[in-house]
């Protein structure tokens, strides 16, 4: 018996079914995680062999080329060249698809020429006759010098074959039928070989031209490296020469294995394309999509949310009840239940929203999207790909946050997970619903439109237009490298497989709930427990209000919910949030307003729920509140606390802050680093902060 | 003035003779965009911005700083 389990990976170009095959071949065994360090996805999986054996899956990011041009092609460059590595694979399935095989082998022969044991996957057999395509496939086997394989993930064909083949791996490595060591420059790379006795020799060619180190290469041997390097207008012309040859090499193999029937080539492709990138059409469909995606995500997601949240209530209420009272009940049933209630009341939403993702990745659309939309979003730092982000985040930013993995280039993902949080969120529209029921009139300007409603309207172009001026100046501060060229394939249109839709939606579903969750979670008991505890003035609520009205006895409802509201003004957080009114003070807002506004960093809804406790109006009912806060009166000027001016400043305060501790705790998992959200704390509060005061000084 | 890929055409197809080996990144070069191949282009968004073409089997966008430096042997005829 062997003691370790073999490890195979799966390394191809995006677009071949590789996830596809990887999900036939592990099934719902697999796990998600993270390569360390950075925000790429590791995906792992066990299978098991005909002979019963249970082999290690590994699925790689799609790469063109062992030359990485993005932080995720460089995991593959560096799990193939770590020998030593606990991921370093036993056999390398390259995944390639009938129809770009001549691209598709480039890799192929890049991993053979590491001298690692190599088996070729081409998918989507079954299309052969409709495609009018022939392979020789013993011919091939033969000139390639290794196993082939002809399956279609899709509909299982040739899986079992597959495992078959990956269970009789020799392992002996078969002459190498294309080193590039000895088609160019063969004086160099011998020296280079001999320099290096350790490693393939195209192995310590592909750590010279790299641009920056591998970690795991010992010091001495980056010094042998480092007399290599000093002419880098040699490697730059080998490079270009490895590339002419190998494709030389790849169409001497494809002529005499490979043919195809130009005839039967249907054209789907180019008849979808004429509409779907035209000038005209192509945008239209694209807003059309956009609105349906964006309505969806509202309006489907709507239904489950209001039944998670009742279950949430109704499961804390019942635990208020049933518990014997004291500290450890009102954790539980004020903190925890609803910290978890905060956590899967997103649910919905990540998993819709990535439905429609994953199907239009599937689908190849994603790709006419990004051409469509580069030019546009490339003024403004941004990529094609950050449209869908920017318009999901009109439903919740943390789903469209997450949606930004697709984006390549660290730049424009990292601009786009920076300035998504502007677009108005569906938790700023409580907010945005009763300030403007309140400050804005009931009237109709030309008849037609709502004066309510063109404010609301303002708000989201506020929003977006924050989104992209932040991100062009963003685009001009930060100091990020940036790939200078762009290169987007355009795949073929393919049926999305219901089964890959199904598991991307499960893993980043997954993915918020332990990775963001745990930080949602903790801050939520945080804001619980500095909202039910407080100095002298908290502890003794009960006898001080009972004093306050001793003249003129209160029902038992109406002095609970006065202790409520004592309590809350005497918590920590109102203790913060007096501390915080002389800030806050110019813009027209009291310390109660002061208060909602930390507590609603749980979630922005919460400002409707903490000014009901405060004004001690006993239920979250929005008419009652409403009379409540128009009620208020500002003692220093003498008018209504919530007039026009602070009204407005407000509801720019919210637009602009970065109020939601979900949506930091996304950022931190996604940049997997402190700094961003922070920045956008900071950054994102002081504009406004200034905004808020700059529209309250201008109305008044 | 030498032609490049950029002055295409919809529809338009032409052989690559030269590509200026310090501006057009290997990546492209490793999709199969190589002296020699012919290049068709499928479609173009607007302002000739990023364009959409076939290169040896694959297709492909590129913006057109990179399609400037890819030159042309000849003008193929049009195959629309």
């Amino acid at each position: 018996m062997c003691a370790k389990k073999m490890n195979i990976a799966l390394i191809g170009n995006p677009n071949t079914g590789k996830t596809s095959l990887f999900n036939q071949l592990t099934g719902m065994n697999q796990k998600v995680g993270n390569y360390p360090g950075v925000t790429v996805e590791k995906k792992q999986g066990s299978c098991r062999l005909p002979d019963g054996r249970l082999v290690q899956i590994t699925d790689l990011p799609g790469t063109y080329s062992l030359n990485p041009t993005s932080m995720d092609e460089r995991i593959v460059l560096e799990t193939l060249l770590d020998s030593e590595g606990k991921d370093f694979p036993d056999l390398v399935v390259v995944v390639a698809e009938v129809e770009n095989l001549k691209r598709n082998l480039f890799l192929f022969t890049q991993v053979q020429d590491l001298k690692i044991p190599v088996v070729l996957a081409i998918n989507m057999a079954d299309q052969m006759p409709r495609k009018g395509i022939f392979i020789d496939v013993k011919a091939l086997k033969e000139l390639l010098q290794a196993e082939v394989v002809l399956l279609s993930a899709r509909s299982r064909k040739g899986i079992e074959e597959l495992k078959q083949v990956i269970a009789s791996r020799q392992k002996r490595i078969r002459e190498i039928p294309f080193q590039i060591s000895v088609k160019i420059d063969v004086p160099y790379f011998n020296k280079l070989k001999n320099s290096l006795r350790g490693f393939p020799v195209y192995k310590s060619w592909l750590l010279l031209t790299q641009k920056e180190k591998v970690p795991f290469v010992s010091e001495a041997s980056w010094q042998v490296l480092g007399q290599f390097k000093s002419d880098a207008k040699i490697l730059k012309k080998h490079q270009h020469k490895e590339t002419i040859y190998r494709y030389q090499y790849i169409n001497d193999v494809l002529k005499k294995t490979h043919a195809v029937d130009v005839s039967k080539a249907t054209d789907l492709r180019s008849r979808l394309d004429k509409v779907l990138t035209h000038r005209v059409f192509g945008y239209a469909l694209f807003v059309c999509m956009l609105f349906l995606m964006f309505q969806s995500v509202f309006s489907w997601a709507s239904l489950p949310m209001d039944w998670i949240d009742a279950f949430f209530s109704h499961l804390s209420e019942t635990a208020k009840n049933k518990l014997p009272s004291g500290v450890l009940t009102n954790l539980i049933s004020d903190g925890m239940i609803p910290g978890i209630g905060g956590i899967v009341i997103f649910i919905p939403q990540i998993a819709i929203l990535f439905l429609f993702v994953a199907v239009l990745e599937e689908t190849g659309y994603m790709s006419r999207v990004v051409f469509l939309m580069d030019k546009i979003m490339r003024r403004y730092g941004m990529s094609g790909k950050s449209v869908i982000p920017l318009v999901s985040g009109t439903a919740c930013a943390i789903p469209a946050i997450m949606a930004t993995r697709n984006i390549i280039g660290w730049k424009d993902r990292l601009i786009t997970i920076l300035v998504t949080p502007f677009t108005t969120c569906s938790a700023r529209l409580p907010v945005y619903a009763i300030i403007i029921s309140l400050v804005i009139p009931e009237r109709t300007v030309f008849g037609l439109f709502g004066m309510q409603g063109l404010a609301l309207l303002a708000l989201y172009v506020l929003g977006f237009a924050a989104a992209i001026l932040s991100a062009y100046f963003l685009n001009k501060l930060l100091k990020v490298e940036r790939k200078s060229f762009f290169i987007v394939e355009m795949p073929n249109y393919k049926l999305p497989s219901l089964k890959n839709v199904f598991l991307e939606v499960i893993e980043k579903t997954k993915a918020f709930v332990w990775g963001a969750g745990k930080i949602i979670f903790a801050l939520s008991i945080l804001i619980w427990f500095l909202a039910s505890n407080g100095g002298s003035d908290f502890k003794n609520a009960q006898k001080n209000v009972s004093e306050q009205f001793s003249d003129a006895p209160l029902s038992e409802e109406a002095l609970s919910q006065e202790v409520s509201s004592y309590k809350l003004q005497h918590s920590y957080i109102g203790v913060l949030g007096k501390f915080i009114e002389p800030a806050i003070a110019p813009m027209g807002y009291d310390w109660k307003i002061g208060i909602a506004l930390i507590s609603s960093f749980a979630a922005r809804e919460v400002f409707v729920g903490a000014l009901s406790t405060i004004y001690s109006v006993g239920s979250d009912d929005e008419g009652t509140i409403k009379q409540r806060m128009a009620a208020e009166i500002n003692p220093q000027t003498q008018q209504k606390r919530f007039n026009f001016p602070a009204g407005m400043s407000l509801m720019v305060f919210y637009a602009f802050a970065m109020q939601c501790m979900g949506t930091l705790a996304i950022v931190k998992k996604e940049t997997n680093s402190w700094k961003w959200p922070l920045f956008q704390l900071v950054g994102m509060g002081a504009l406004a902060y200034f905004a808020a005061l700059l529209t309250y000084v201008i109305l008044t | 003035m030498s032609h490049t890929v950029a002055d295409l055409r919809v529809g338009e197809q032409g052989v690559i003779e030269v590509l200026s080996f310090d501006e057009v990144p290997l990546a492209l070069m490793e999709m199969g965009c190589l002296p020699g191949k012919q290049v068709t282009m499928v479609q173009m968004a607007p302002m000739k911005d990023p364009l959409y073409i076939r290169v040896n089997g694959s297709h492909f966008a590129i913006r057109k700083e990179t399609a400037e430096r890819i030159v042309l042997a000849k003008r193929l005829c049009d195959v629309r």
